[in-house]
């Protein structure tokens, strides 16, 4: 499923998005966007409301398909994936991309523990030889299911809700409910997690356990792209971070670099439009990257 | 106001006398032109009409004075117990379940297991042909059909209201191969099966995209169109004439129930002849089919691909968000739903001998429907008991003549089931929104298996 090699990637980069751009109608919600996402790193997209923040995650995880560009993936084996071409299941179970919603989707009805069984269904489908050899309950499917529990119970522990494990996961609280959504994300074992907003509605405490979720997870080794409105999230937790107005890149840095960069500054606190030209015209002239 | 309904306070009194002249009202209303007024053909064949005061007064009566009594006194009573309950401190809620509640499955299991004996042995050979037949075998033919309905709508949450397309495809294919080709019916039934089960696949292709509402009338559509096929193909299916004469099936080729023929069942074991000896088998085969839906129902729902169905009822777009395809799944629910809508067809054809599209018109569907979504959607047990509610209701409405004392010669009770359906459902949805069994169990768990409360799950969008 491996599609061509098209572009000189480096293997410390995992996606990279080129001219990517998305047109609802006559509104250009994404213009010409390009940026790069290093493996291993946690890059934040943020950007006022409306920038096109969620636009981009659902052209990665294939919700959209957008209007022109390259989207390329390349896992840690070197494989390269053109999300564009695939479908959203494919994108996750392909690909290794894995996402979460900015209005949690959690699978309301089913306990904790089943929401991440369900997260493992391509690799149990696979161990149960599509239904029927699991439905003569052979031992290989047996094994699989155990380990397919192993697995939850670990991310259950890392996300703190083991004792939950059994009650419906529409009864959690909000924090906990995100909480379980990065865990069912990761159940798919993915290369890059998609995070929408993960911080949005988190008390301080609740705030604090997910960024040291987050580290964790990094930790393992998986890439982390996230859209986030929390300034203190973002600088506390990310290495990298791409700052998007009206659909189009206005800044892409270090979180350093990034706080202090005027255009930034404009769009976040808002300046008087004679300033804005003045601001522009100081980054020209200082030779903008 | 607690202090009025405490003691029966002359004001509750007045409510009630309010409330009740006010439903007698309504009912007056409502009635009027329904109960008060009927047509009929006179000797000419003209339509004229006549009043039935009588029964219209009957009717306003009924509603004024219960609206009169549950507003006055039962209520208050229950209020009254509600108060004492709370105050002496005795929660409602109970683990402790008593002994039927908790052998529910085993001691149902066994009735149905002896109940044909149990009805020989009660009203013998004659009169036991209608409770093995009618009730026995109708209820469960009902049973299996809302138990394969139940993998569409109650696990994957796809809404589909021509169910009896499937059950239409599944009669037909016996009956046709059966009389074509002289194919044994132990043959034919997985043949049926799969047959539906294509049908449910070719349905399920162009509806993938389509949720809820608009899936709901595609189906509707795609149900009609089968049954419109049966009719007009009249080369193949004889039309509205029916497939007449359709093969019994044998005891497993070992015993025929033909009579004359030399392996005859009454013949080999010395019986005297009688019908009912094929209808205690035919008993046991759709009891066996049916348990074989749960069990598959069952197994299947420990497995990924149930685990899927439900997750897709929950929430569509998480699930492809986790690398399911929607597609396959959707189709895989269809498919199995519909397969044992073809067992329960090719049943139907060979215990009726006789097919013809009347039995498969859009009524059934949506009776099909109302079982499971009475019984609960998703719940086996649920649907079990609202099935044997709703089928065996409509039978003993035919058994209850002595109406007939009250409402004189020509009233025939089974005409009112639909009454009574629509009763039953308001009833069943006033008090339990979310059918008999509203809970659902969980697949898997790690310390204890806790029901999930049905306010969680949700209904589906297609």
């Amino acid at each position: 499923m491996a599609l061509g090699t098209t572009t000189t990637m480096t293997n410390d980069t995992i996606l990279k998005v080129e001219h990517l751009s998305m047109k609802f109608g006559g509104l250009m919600a994404i213009n010409d966007l390009s940026l790069e996402a290093r493996r291993g790193e946690i890059t934040a997209l943020i950007g006022p409301n409306g920038a096109g923040k969620t636009t981009v995650f659902n052209c990665i995880t294939g919700f959209y398909k957008p209007t022109m560009g390259m989207l390329t993936l390349q896992r840690k084996d070197g494989k390269e994936y053109l999300l564009e071409r695939l479908r959203d299941f494919e994108i996750t179970k392909l690909a290794g991309v894995a996402r979460t919603f900015q209005n949690i989707r959690l699978f309301s009805g089913l306990t904790v523990l089943e929401n991440l069984l369900v997260a493992q269904h391509n690799a149990l489908m696979k161990a149960s030889g599509y239904t029927i050899l699991g439905l003569l309950g052979l031992p290989a499917y047996r094994k699989a299911v155990d380990a397919s529990i192993e697995k939850a119970k670990y991310w259950l522990d890392k996300a703190d809700l083991t004792d939950r494990a059994d009650d419906p996961a529409g009864d959690l609280p909000y924090g906990a409910q995100r909480r379980l959504e990065i865990a069912r994300a990761m159940c798919t074992n993915p290369e890059l997690l998609c995070l929408d907003e993960p911080a949005a509605g988190l008390n301080p405490r609740e705030s604090a356990a997910l960024n040291a979720l987050l580290h964790m997870i990094r930790g393992e080794g998986v890439s982390i792209l996230l859209i986030e409105h929390d300034m203190s999230v973002v600088m506390e937790i990310s290495d990298h971070v791409v700052v998007l107005e009206y659909g189009q890149k206005i800044s892409d840095g270090s979180p350093d670099h990034v706080k202090n960069d005027p255009r930034v500054i404009a769009a976040y606190l808002g300046v008087e439009d004679d300033e804005v030209e003045e601001v522009i015209a100081e980054e020209l002239d200082g030779g903008t990257r | 106001m607690t202090a009025s309904t405490e003691t029966g306070h002359p004001n509750v009194l007045a409510k009630a006398v309010r409330e009740g002249v006010f439903a007698g009202v309504v009912a007056f209303l409502m009635f009027l032109l329904f109960v008060g007024i009927e047509t009929y053909q006179d000797i000419n064949n003209a339509l004229v009409w006549r009043t039935r005061w009588g029964l219209l007064a009957i009717f306003v009566l009924v509603a004024a004075v219960s609206r009169f009594l549950s507003v006055g006194f039962i209520k208050p009573h229950i209020d009254r117990r509600k108060l004492a309950k709370a105050k002496s401190g005795v929660l409602e809620i109970s683990e402790q379940k008593s002994f039927f509640h908790r052998h529910f499955l085993k001691i149902a299991l066994v009735f149905l297991l002896v109940y044909p004996f149990l009805s020989l042995l009660i009203v013998g050979k004659q009169g036991s042909l209608k409770y093995v037949d009618n009730f026995g075998i109708q209820i469960l033919i009902y049973v299996m059909l809302a138990w394969g309905l139940n993998i569409v709508v109650g696990l994957a949450g796809l809404l589909d209201l021509g169910y009896v397309a499937f059950y239409a495809v599944g009669a037909y294919s016996y009956a046709l191969l059966s009389s074509y080709f002289g194919f044994s019916f132990w043959l034919l039934l997985p043949m049926s099966g799969i047959l539906a089960a294509l049908w449910g696949i070719i349905l399920g292709f162009p509806v993938l995209r389509l949720r809820g509402d608009y899936l709901a009338i595609v189906t509707l559509a795609f149900g009609e169109i089968i049954r419109l096929v049966l009719i007009n193909w009249t080369d193949v299916t004889k039309g509205t004439f029916g497939i007449s004469g359709i093969a019994k099936a044998s005891f497993f080729g070992i015993w025929s129930f033909d009579a004359g023929t030399t392996n005859n069942f009454v013949k080999a074991w010395g019986l005297s002849a009688s019908s009912v000896y094929y209808k205690v088998f035919l008993f046991y085969v759709i009891l066996a089919l049916c348990m074989l839906t749960a069990y598959v129902t069952i197994r299947l729902r420990r497995m990924p691909i149930g685990r899927a169905w439900e997750a897709l009822r929950e929430d569509e777009i998480a699930c492809r968000s986790l690398g399911i395809n929607t597609v396959t799944t959707k189709l895989t629910a269809f498919a199995t739903g519909a397969m044992f809508g073809g067992f329960a067809g090719s049943f139907f054809a060979t215990r009726q001998g006789f097919v013809s599209p009347e039995s498969f018109v859009f009524l059934e569907s949506a009776v099909i429907l109302a079982i499971v979504v009475l019984g609960g959607m998703g719940s086996l047990t649920g649907i079990a008991i609202a099935a044997v509610v709703m089928v065996g209701g409509t039978e003993v409405l035919r058994e209850m003549s002595f109406l007939k004392v009250v409402f004189g010669p020509d009233f025939t009770p089974e005409l009112y089931r639909m009454l009574l359906f629509g009763l039953a459902m308001i009833i069943v949805m006033l008090f339990k929104p979310r059918g008999f069994v509203g809970s659902r169990e969980p697949t898997a768990f790690l310390k204890e298996r806790r029901a999930v409360s049905g306010s969680f799950t949700k209904e589906g969008h297609g």
